[in-house]
């Protein structure tokens, strides 16, 4: 690797060759401010608050699209360059809504905190924000025009990441807005909730609906029993609301938070996540032996489900018709649990705490609830907004005890946990199906070809002599690209596992902000830290499932299972 | 003043020859320079054009031969020309009338240096207004494809190369290497920022040459009579003629070819015949509406690059707008500013947000109600839009503003309300 | 023309689609793309609707609202603005009985201002289709709009 030396403010530094001025900066522990710029994406270069003086150039440079060469002599805080990113930044702020007390991103504001840096109290210009309606039309996502600062980065990960396309710039000069053709509403446009753009916002332009006020209004009701679930991919991400490193597994601090915020019974989504292995291992194998529909595709990611109904609908029949682990728990805390502990169900208030935004849509939908009537997930809320009501109640999520979940529903194994990365699900089912079938017990249960985060993955697993192929795919570009090798003939798999999001659910668009693979990586190594950690790392050695099963349920596929546990799904292609 | 009678090169044919017709072209010499071109090796061609000093007319004035010659080392293929007809600053008509008198002056040009450096496709970005000069250059390739001229093995040299004619769809800022690029991909126009140049990493990633209708006119005249003769025209950093339009309030607006070094007060009043009922000039703007304004006192700068940097000008793609003591300088300085408002592609802040703030700010001068912190906010805005904008619009946006605070102070001073506080 | 004509003759990859969006507009008789027009470019290149309105957002010779049977584009710019291009407007303004931006009543004319056309030693100029009229006077004007108006009675 060729390493050039150049010189940062007087500070001689040597970097590999290519690396951005940015980057180079970071060497010696000097963050340039910059709002555009994201590691995992084309540099854009637009904001231009990155600039900086490179000896010999006209004009300041952007340091986040400048490559270091040889002899480079670089100031990144001279009066000239100071005063151009005061003025940038005064310049953003006058065409934006400035109340943050007011703002849903208050505190954690990329735009606030550079002005609050750079001591830039007001803009000294005209404000011009035009004043735009918020788009509220999406359950999941919330478009705030007033707060855009036309970076650029939600329309690359959705273009790019998750190709779909939904936002561009539209218009030009000051009339540029970026939103969805002809301004329609998120709700009426085939976008998919994913909330991926949520993510890497740096500003209040788009943000998750938040839904926390109905939860404390539960809580706070006597009539009204409430339970939650939390998915997997919460327990290694909720530290960083908290300045945790990313990466720390804290279920049971976790679980001590949701207890001292009030609810009546903390559960967990891992439960159903055993569950929904067992149900779709079955379906696996009945498809398998049946001549059913292959390969079967994983059901648990809404965001993959928005997106085959409305891109891929006629390739329906290839998706299992497990209900995801959250709905599973749904429909049995209101069509089981209620009647066990003398309650009807709608004395049972159902909260989910999820890394996922589209999870919100899933929550809502009409299939989704037992009675009929009303939904079996009532509120759905992601992992920033507990962050925020855990704030609201003043609790210091630090200083907790750890806590566990409660029974019937708080009991899971490795192979549920692993369900938050990519790759997680698959792995689990073959633990399941494997042992099921060839009547072995695996000598390992690390697949590790199914790990990490290339973005379609291929694994063959051998069956008692029969050589089963499966893939993973996670972000929509890549299932896409498995659309494509479906409807061509050429997916010869058994069986796919399709993740929305990149990374899989740790990489939500629930989840904390910033969207990088840096954070994904270390929240999957957590993954498979906690799934080592754990006693029970096979969904059918789970013995509260198992119990399920005798009590109610009675066998995996049967009645109760199909009224409970499957649903189907619908084209609504636009 | 030597050199004024300099005989016409890129003009000599216009109104001479049926701009419809190869066969006039050809009678009157053309193409037989290609004919030439073509039996010599590629870099003779590009020292001819490196020794002629010929820099480009687009108003950038980087050295021709130069950029030939960068593409010809860059790795990549293939190999991209492009011909940037999408002339939209206003105040210039040279490129249009170079296309409708004399289309096929143009694709020689274009078809010696894609030969040069080793070029297979080019492309004539002409801007979408321009429907008549599309519709002949579109007939002019033709003609050349079925002589030859075009096509696979020109001229049975083993040489292939075409040229598309592509089409912009009204917007100054496509104009720019960078968005002209964007947009011959079938994008919007917005403008990205460099390095790389185009001439390692410029159309679909691959070595690009992009050059001005003018400057690639200049070619067939430097191979002819070689690159040394050629730079006998014109001064020391100034090879050659350019093409200059005359506008605004003069009794003889239109097109001039002068050699380089002529001054801007020849070409007024001698060419150009002066001002109508002798009336005074308030100002002068070189180069079209991103370029400087200058007082009266000061036509006698020569259109020169060396002296004009010297001065801090520049005369950008030759044009030459006058105005007279008639003109209200705020209100020009406002109908400039809307002018790249409306223009900008509203990507980077500086200049999408700069444009709006200025207006309103020229607004307050133009009232009577502004401060001295309005004085102070113009300078901060020309500063950073001039620093820190991704493109040559946003940077060369607040030129004119600029010079009059430079030249004619009076013309804000006098507006000022009241001084009141300024912070900076 | 139909979208899907536009397209056969131009191509459907991306770098053509301006040019189909330009030839397709200029068949219509409002001079301008519907949203049904704009999701059927989107459809037959397989580019994002989203990427298809930005493209005809950005660019001022497309246009998604309708406008008139000619678009009358007057220039604005420097050399025309000090040679009267004002009082082009206002004569126009008048003798239309419209404002810039807008169409006159019976369909047949819009008023549009245009970036410079590159015709500045005729200034004043304006353009309508693709012909250029320079060194306006209220005289000129008045026999170019009566000289489209009758070729509407041809």
């Amino acid at each position: 690797m060729k390493m050039v030396n150049i010189k940062i403010n007087n500070r001689v530094v040597s970097v590999p060759e290519g690396t951005s001025i940015i980057n180079a900066a970071k060497e010696i522990g000097i963050t340039i401010p910059n709002l555009c710029y994201h590691p995992d994406q084309e540099v854009k270069a637009n904001c231009r608050v990155c600039v900086v003086e490179v000896e010999g150039a006209r004009t300041l440079q952007a340091s986040c699209a400048t490559e270091v060469k040889e002899g480079m002599v670089i100031r990144t805080n001279t009066n000239r360059v100071r005063n151009a990113r005061k003025t940038v930044i005064e310049l953003m702020l006058a065409n934006h809504d400035m109340n943050c007390t007011a703002c849903k991103k208050n505190n954690q504001c990329s735009l606030q905190e550079i002005s609050a840096n750079l001591g830039v109290r007001e803009s000294r210009f005209t404000n011009v924000v035009r004043d735009e309606e918020i788009d509220t039309s999406s359950p999941s996502i919330e478009r705030n025009q007033n707060k855009c600062i036309k970076c650029g980065r939600c329309i690359q990960m959705c273009s790019e990441v998750q190709g779909l396309g939904i936002l561009d710039y539209i218009g030009r000069s000051d009339d540029v807005e970026v939103k969805p053709a002809f301004g329609w509403y998120l709700g009426d446009v085939a976008c998919v909730a994913c909330g991926q753009c949520s993510v890497v916002c740096p500003v209040a332009a788009i943000t998750e609906k938040e839904d926390i006020e109905r939860v404390w209004e539960a809580i706070n009701d006597p009539e009204k029993f409430v339970v939650v679930q939390t998915a997997p991919a919460v327990r290694v991400s909720l530290g960083e609301e908290f300045g945790m490193e990313p990466g720390e597994i804290v279920t049971g601090k976790l679980v001590s938070a949701l207890r001292a915020l009030g609810f009546d019974n903390v559960f967990d989504t891992n439960f159903t996540a055993d569950l929904t292995i067992i149900e779709e291992g079955h379906e696996l194998l009945q498809r398998i032996q049946d001549g059913g529909t292959l390969p079967m595709l994983t059901s648990c990611s809404p965001g993959w489900i928005n997106f085959i109904e409305q891109y891929y609908p006629e390739l329906l029949a290839h998706v299992s018709s497990c209900k995801s682990p959250q709905q599973m728990f749904g429909a049995l805390a209101k069509g089981y649990y209620a009647e066990k502990i003398g309650k009807t169900p709608d004395e049972i208030f159902s909260v989910s705490i999820m890394p996922c935004t589209a999870k919100k849509y899933e929550a809502d939908r009409d299939e989704m609830s037992v009675d009929g009537e009303n939904p079996d997930v009532d509120v759905v809320l992601t992992t920033r907004e507990l962050g925020k009501m855990l704030k609201q109640a003043g609790v210091d999520f630090n200083k907790l005890e750890e806590d566990e979940y409660d029974a019937p529903f708080g009991l899971s194994t490795g192979a549920a946990v692993i369900f938050g990365a990519t790759g997680g699900v698959m792995e689990a089912a073959l633990r399941t199906v494997y042992e099921v079938v060839t009547g072995e017990t695996l000598e390992s249960l690390d697949f590790k070809m199914v790990r990490g985060l290339e973005g379609i993955k291929e694994a063959e697993v051998d069956l008692a002599g029969t050589i089963v192929k499966v893939a993973v795919a996670h972000s929509l570009s890549n299932a896409r690209k498995v659309m494509e090798l479906i409807k061509d003939g050429k997916a010869e798999y058994a069986f796919i596992e399709i993740m929305c999001c990149p990374g899989g659910c740790i990489g939500g668009g629930g989840q904390p902000l910033g969207g990088t693979d840096e954070l994904r990586l270390k929240r999957i190594d957590a993954i498979y830290r906690a799934d080592k950690g754990l006693p029970l790392r096979k969904s059918h050695e789970n013995p509260a499932v198992t119990q399920l099963y005798e009590e109610f349920l009675e066998k995996p596929l049967g009645e109760k299972s199909h009224h409970l546990l499957h649903t189907h799904y619908h084209s609504r292609k636009h | 003043m030597s050199n004024i009678n300099t005989k016409k090169l890129l003009t000599a044919r216009f109104g001479t020859i049926d701009p419809g017709s190869i066969k006039d072209y050809i009678s009157s010499g053309g193409y037989s320079v290609l004919q030439k071109a073509l039996l010599m090796n590629e870099d003779e061609i590009i020292n001819e054009v490196k020794a002629s000093g010929l820099k480009g007319r687009g108003g950038a004035g980087f050295p021709t031969g130069l950029k030939m010659d960068s593409v010809k080392q860059a790795e990549g293929t293939p190999k991209y020309i492009i011909c940037n007809a999408d002339e939209g600053e206003p105040g210039n008509f040279k490129d249009r009338l170079l296309m409708e008198n004399d289309p096929h002056q143009i694709i020689e040009g274009m078809i010696i240096c894609a030969y040069a450096t080793g070029t297979r496709h080019g492309y004539i970005f002409i801007r979408g207004e321009y429907l008549k000069s599309i519709r002949i250059m579109e007939a002019a390739l033709e003609q050349a494809r079925v002589k030859g001229y075009l096509g696979d093995n020109i001229l049975d040299t083993g040489f292939d190369f075409d040229i598309d004619v592509h089409t912009g769809a009204g917007s100054y800022v496509c104009g720019e290497e960078f968005a002209l690029l964007v947009s011959i991909e079938g994008k919007s126009g917005r403008a990205t920022y460099k390095p790389p140049f185009p001439t390692t990493c410029g159309l679909y990633d691959k070595p690009t040459q992009i050059n001005n209708v003018e400057t690639f006119c200049n070619i067939p005249h430097i191979i002819d009579m070689g690159g040394t003769e050629f730079s006998k025209i014109g001064t020391d950093s100034s090879k050659g003629t350019k093409l200059i339009c005359l506008s605004g309030n003069v009794i003889n607006p239109g097109l001039y070819e002068v050699p380089l070094g002529t001054t801007v007060r020849y070409i007024i009043d001698e060419l150009g015949g002066g001002v109508p009922n002798n009336r005074a000039i308030k100002m002068v703007q070189l180069g079209g509406a991103s370029g400087p304004v200058i007082p009266e006192g000061m036509l006698d700068v020569k259109l020169d690059f060396a002296e004009m940097r010297e001065k801090d000008l520049n005369f950008g793609s030759g044009a030459i707008i006058v105005m007279d003591e008639r003109i209200n300088v705020l209100d020009i300085l406002k109908r400039i500013i809307q002018f790249f408002h409306h223009e900008s592609c509203g990507k980077c802040t500086p200049c999408r947000e700069g444009l709006t703030q200025m207006l309103i700010i020229l607004d307050r001068f133009i009232e009577g109600t502004a401060s001295g912190q309005d004085l102070a906010l113009l300078d901060v805005l020309i500063e950073t839009m001039s620093q820190a904008s991704i493109c040559g619009l946003g940077q060369a946006a607040p030129t004119a503003v600029k010079k009059v605070l430079e030249y004619f102070p009076e013309e804000f001073n006098s507006r000022i309300h009241s001084m009141g506080p300024v912070t900076v | 023309m139909r979208v899907k004509e536009a397209i056969s003759k131009y191509g459907s990859t991306p770098d053509k689609l301006i040019g189909a969006m330009l030839a397709y507009q200029r068949s219509t008789p409002c001079n301008y793309l519907t949203e049904d027009d704009i999701r059927e470019f989107a459809s037959e290149t397989g580019l994002p609707i989203s990427r298809v309105h930005s493209v005809a957002s950005f660019y001022s010779l497309l246009s998604t609202k309708p406008r008139g049977k000619y678009i009358i584009q007057v220039c604005y710019d420097v050399p025309c603005y000090v040679n009267d291009s004002v009082n082009v407007v206002k004569d126009l303004e008048k003798k239309l009985r419209t404002t810039m931006g807008h169409t006159t009543d019976d369909g047949m004319f819009t008023l549009e201002f245009s970036s410079c056309l590159g015709c500045c030693d005729k200034a004043p100029v304006m353009q309508i289709g693709d012909k250029l009229y320079g060194n306006l006077t209220s005289e000129k004007i008045t026999e170019i709009l009566s000289a489209y108006r009758r070729k509407q009675h041809e």
